[in-house]
């Protein structure tokens, strides 16, 4: 078995431009279940409206920073008609309407009905050359990283990425230790005692949801850029799911979990994949099991499965207190 | 039993008006399908009381709370607060215009602090907005809030506990944060859901005292219960519901022996008495 | 303490691998079916009459790159066709309009060559060319309604099926469980393994196991996760996730073991409509509405009639005052289980023979299954039958008014609405509050 591919193949993802947006999608992510907890079981429905808000607008002649406005701006749209019919009801409501509201917004963008403007199942590529114009880097030459090398223009969004990322971390952590963050921990213990109190809760449910929306949406329109392509399969429900394992594996409700959960997600992901294929193609008794096309399934399942081990055995994550996960049960 | 005078004036009939009534509930009638949970035609509460609401499982006396207090909306009828209408209102509106409820399942919020349970209940709060929680700008009402919080543990004997989180509370605690919790509102009606439940007797003394301290700092109390003696201790007046109805009001040492009232509790639960 | 998470850690191991057993034995049956590793691009060439797939045969597709031929193949009965690739990049695909069938078309005809198509490593690339019924003889509008409608009836009674346990497996736990899709898509599959490869037999007989094992699979994992959640006391939030996660795992269990492309039934693979009263009615479709009919009849005495059904009834209604007067709660709650599981698997086999069998097949009926659910009223029995009828009716007939390719938004569509105007659902009350 090759460990040294592997772990550099880790490594490399770990500190990816998409590890990053996964740190941003679930930051929202964190603001909404970990904090507020609501069930958005759609968050990949955000991230899709960032990506092809900034995708389409570009297509219709407006600039790119226009674009991720306007992506931005659909992503609270949705929250809205999403959460203003579900959050005054149990949290399944709205658990069930994201889940079937993703999915039919995926269908929606690869319909050939909407084709002239989503372009279809082929998406729409090339509207992000302005990003790439701003570039100080040589796109097409390779910089070394400690033990990785990347290209110019990889490390382009690598940077840019990384820093929102920092940038939106600190100014989450500004808002959820003020009483507008206590309010949504409180929420989330007990919304009826809150309202007892003369909190309005749905007001700031629905703030939770759409903020947490619009930062599902950067961080889709920051994948967007970084592949200069938007594609409806990009957006499977698998996503959301994945950001539930980057959000607790990290540890729900903490501040930096969500971006520790990012970079160690990846590197799993990424190490179980190559190990995977790896031992597919050269163990005799697995590659008799399982075929290519499904070792490089195996990690989804794994997925699942450390979702439910994660909330059995450290509800808590990397970073929650072992302490907090207990008086919560 | 209670010195308060008013009650002199005040004959023993359900519905009679009161001399100052603090909520006055009209022609409320709440449905489940087809089972009327409750109809009252009309209540009224003094205002700075300890009114006892009473009757049998099943009676709506927490349907009438929930409806009261905008958990639950009623299908017809009014009601008023110091004269201010509160139909139609959310229960956070409600909460606001000053009447404060708790529930019968002691609500902590377990992974929050003890002093966070209570500084969530301040008022005004600037710093629950969005923007100014980003701005800044709330810290002094935030000291404030803090300092004041402090008091009210401290009043309930709950202070070492601060900074615990409220789920390592004892069952009993959690009662005295939750009168904590909604104090820091500054009510002028505390609505409460048998706060005697589950309770040991040695705390339910203690309770009771905090209970008479909220009456003596002017505080307007209704209060869901069962045991008859701890009605007969400390209430002013005592309600009593069946099938949804008023069927009796009275001072205390004249409700045991109403006629009305042991038939209510005979007739759903052959063979216990009311007392 | 540590005990009993050692006995969840043992418990939930040994249903994995049980699990696991299950899936693979199937594999090892599947792999009959010859599904090669490494890239390939495939696809299935239907066209939609009526809502129904109706599978094009013979027609040649071939794969190329920079300008070469790198294979072709020809569709099958099913109308499915695949070629094997040398490794991941970007292929163009053209269908040859020569070899389609005389009355069938490209709905735009300028999508002979789809350029660009870029395949990934391991993967099966699924490309899609739209056929039109262009050239057929457009049925009658009173023809055409009527025939939705039963498609329509057909569809509702799938969701029925699906949906009763969803439904009560929510009302006696308060779980919503997410991962009823996969008993949804294993019952077709283990029939679909059982039919079409391994020992071929007839469909109905395939269908027996796979229902058994529906109900295995839901009141096996309601006996080594569910019920020792509850007992560690995790919150419904969390079980929820939980339920999310274990969909998920075997969401792609499926797709490693059965693979990424949809089949048909053989026997039942494009079935002829007859005319019945003038309306073309493709039989299978009236068996599944009969038979459905017939199965949630006997789930409506056997909820009022039967001992267990009236137990069922106490602890969905309140369960404490239910176990109060001598019911076990859990083995009424493991019964619902089993029963949803039973009836999801059923589901299943017939949403596979009149659609087709998918790895992801459940998880794109769960949309309507819980705007059946929620139209209905949540937890309800006769409410969840009534939602999935009108559901699925609302769905068909929306071909009417929309692209086929959005029916699917109707039902999105109409949970929205229902829950602004009746949260509570058409048929349930409004809860109390405690």
């Amino acid at each position: 078995m090759d460990l040294i591919a592997a772990l550099g193949s880790g490594l490399s993802a770990a500190i990816g431009p998409v590890a990053a947006a996964y740190a941003i999608s679930a930051l929202g992510l964190n603001l909404q279940f970990g904090y507020t907890g609501l069930l958005n079981f759609g968050h990949v429905a955000f991230m899709l409206m960032g990506a092809y808000g900034t995708a389409m607008t570009v297509e219709a002649g407006g600039s790119l920073w226009l674009g991720i406005v306007v992506g931005i701006l659909a992503a609270v749209g949705l929250g809205l008609v999403l959460g203003l019919p579900t959050l005054r009801q149990r949290a399944e409501y709205l658990a069930i309407t994201t889940i079937a509201a993703a999915e039919v917004l995926r269908l929606v963008v690869r319909s050939s009905w909407a084709t002239e403007v989503t372009g279809g199942v082929f998406g729409l590529q090339g509207f992000a050359d302005e990003f790439f114009a701003l570039n100080p880097f040589t796109s097409s030459a390779t910089y070394d990283l400690g033990p990785i090398a990347v290209t110019g223009r990889r490390l382009w969004v690598v940077v840019v990425g990384w820093t929102l990322v920092v940038v939106l971390t600190l100014v989450m952590r500004k808002v959820i230790q003020s009483p507008w963050g206590r309010l949504l921990r409180a929420i989330r213990e007990d919304e009826d005692t809150a309202r007892s109190v003369g909190k309005n809760v749905f007001a700031r449910k629905l703030q939770a949801l759409t903020l947490g929306g619009a930062l599902g949406a950067l961080a889709g329109a920051l994948l967007a850029i970084e592949q200069q392509n938007v594609n409806p399969d990009s957006f499977r429900p698998e996503i959301t799911f994945i950001l539930y394992v980057v959000v607790i594996l990290g540890g729900a409700g903490t501040i930096w979990g969500p971006v520790i959960g990012a970079i160690t997600f990846q590197f799993l992901f990424f190490f179980v994949d190559t190990l995977m294929r790896d031992t597919q193609a050269n163990v005799a008794w697995v590659g008799a099991v399982i075929s290519a096309a499904g070792a490089a399934q195996v990690r989804f399942v794994l997925v699942g499965l450390g979702l439910v081990a994660l909330l059995i055995f450290r509800p808590q994550g990397l970073l929650g207190s072992r302490k907090e996960a207990v008086v919560g049960a | 039993m209670r010195d308060a005078t008013w009650v002199d004036d005040v004959a023993a009939a359900p519905g009679n008006s009161k001399p100052d009534p603090i909520l006055v509930v009209d022609g409320i009638q709440r449905f489940f399908g087809g089972l009327r949970a409750v109809d009252v035609e009309h209540l009224e509460v003094q205002r700075n009381s300890i009114t006892s609401l009473i009757g049998p499982n099943g009676a709506g006396k927490t349907t009438l709370f929930n409806v009261l207090t905008g958990f639950d909306r009623p299908d017809s009828g009014s009601w008023h607060l110091n004269g201010g209408p509160l139909v139609g209102l959310p229960a956070y509106q409600v909460a606001r215009r000053g009447m404060i409820r708790t529930f019968q399942l002691t609500r902590a919020m377990p992974r929050l602090t003890v002093a966070e349970n209570v500084m969530l209940a301040a008022t005004n709060n600037p710093g629950e907005s969005l923007i100014r929680a980003l701005v800044g700008g709330w810290s002094r009402h935030e000291r404030a809030a803090a300092e004041r919080a402090e008091q009210l543990l401290d009043r309930f004997g709950i202070l070492h506990m601060r900074d615990e989180y409220a789920g390592t509370l004892s069952g009993g605690q959690r009662k005295l944060l939750e009168l904590a919790r909604a104090l820091m509102v500054d009510p002028e009606l505390i609505m409460l859901d048998e706060p005697m439940a589950g309770i040991n007797p040695a705390l339910s003394q203690e309770l009771l005292q905090h209970i008479v301290g909220l009456q003596q700092d002017g505080k307007s109390v209704v209060f869901i219960e069962h045991d008859m003696d701890v009605v007969q201790e400390i209430s002013d007046w005592v309600v009593v519901l069946a099938e949804g109805k008023v069927i009796a009001e009275d001072r205390p040492e004249g409700i045991a022996g109403n006629r009305e009232v042991i038939d209510a509790y005979l007739g759903v639960h052959h063979g216990e008495a009311a007392s | 303490m540590r005990t009993r998470i050692g006995s969840v850690l043992g418990k939930t191991v040994f249903g994995l691998l049980a699990l696991l057993t299950v899936t693979l034995a199937a594999a090892v049956a599947a792999s009959a079916q010859g599904e090669e590793p490494g890239e390939s691009i495939g696809g299935t060439l239907f066209q939609r009459i009526d809502g129904e797939r109706v599978p094009v045969e013979g027609v040649v597709i071939v794969v190329s790159q920079d300008g070469t031929e790198i294979g072709s193949a020809t569709s099958d009965a099913e109308g499915t066709w695949l070629v094997q690739l040398p490794g991941p990049g970007s292929y163009s695909v053209r269908l040859d309009e020569s070899t389609l069938p005389e009355d069938v078309g490209l709905t735009d005809p300028d999508r002979t060559e789809l350029p660009d198509i870029n395949v990934t490593s391991g993967q099966d690339r699924q490309v899609i060319f739209q056929l039109g019924e262009s050239a057929l003889e457009q049925p009658g509008t009173f023809t055409r309604v009527a025939a939705l409608f039963v498609v329509g009836l057909k569809l509702g009674a799938i969701i029925a099926l699906c949906a009763i346990g969803l439904s009560l497996i929510f009302a006696v736990t308060g779980l919503v469980n997410f991962a009823h899709a996969e008993l949804v898509t294993l019952g077709a599959v283990i029939a679909y393994l059982l039919h079409a490869a391994g020992p071929h037999w007839p469909l109905v007989a395939a269908a027996v196991p796979a229902v058994i094992a529906g109900a295995f699979l839901g009141w096996g994992q309601e006996k080594v996760l569910w019920k020792p959640l509850r007992r560690r006391r995790m919150g419904l939030l969390s079980m929820m996730v939980v339920s999310i996660g274990v969909g998920f795992a075997l969401r792609f269990l499926i797709l490693i073991f059965y693979g990424g492309r949809p089949r048909a039934y053989p026997d039942f693979a494009g079935q002829a409509a007859t005319p019945i009263l003038g309306i073309p009615v493709v039989p299978k479709q009236l068996v599944t509405i009969g038979v459905a009919v017939a199965v949630l009849g006997a789930v409506g005495l056997f909820l009022q009639k039967t001992q267990a059904g009236t137990a069922l009834r106490a602890v969905r209604d309140d369960s404490a005052l239910a176990e109060s007067s001598g019911i076990d709660a859990q083995r009424v709650i493991a019964l619902t289980w089993a029963m949803g599981g039973a009836l999801a698997a059923m589901g299943g086999v017939f949403f596979g023979l009149t659609e087709s069998v998918q790895w992801d097949m459940g998880f794109q009926l769960l949309l309507l299954m819980f705007a059946a659910v929620i139209l209905g009223g949540i937890g309800t029995t006769y409410g969840t039958m009534a939602g999935a009828f009108i559901v699925g009716v609302a769905v068909e007939m929306s071909v009417l008014f929309v692209p086929s390719e959005l029916k699917t938004a109707v039902g999105l569509v109409l949970l929205i609405i229902v829950l602004i105007f009746r949260p509570q659902g058409l048929l349930a009350v409004r809860e109390r509050i405690s």
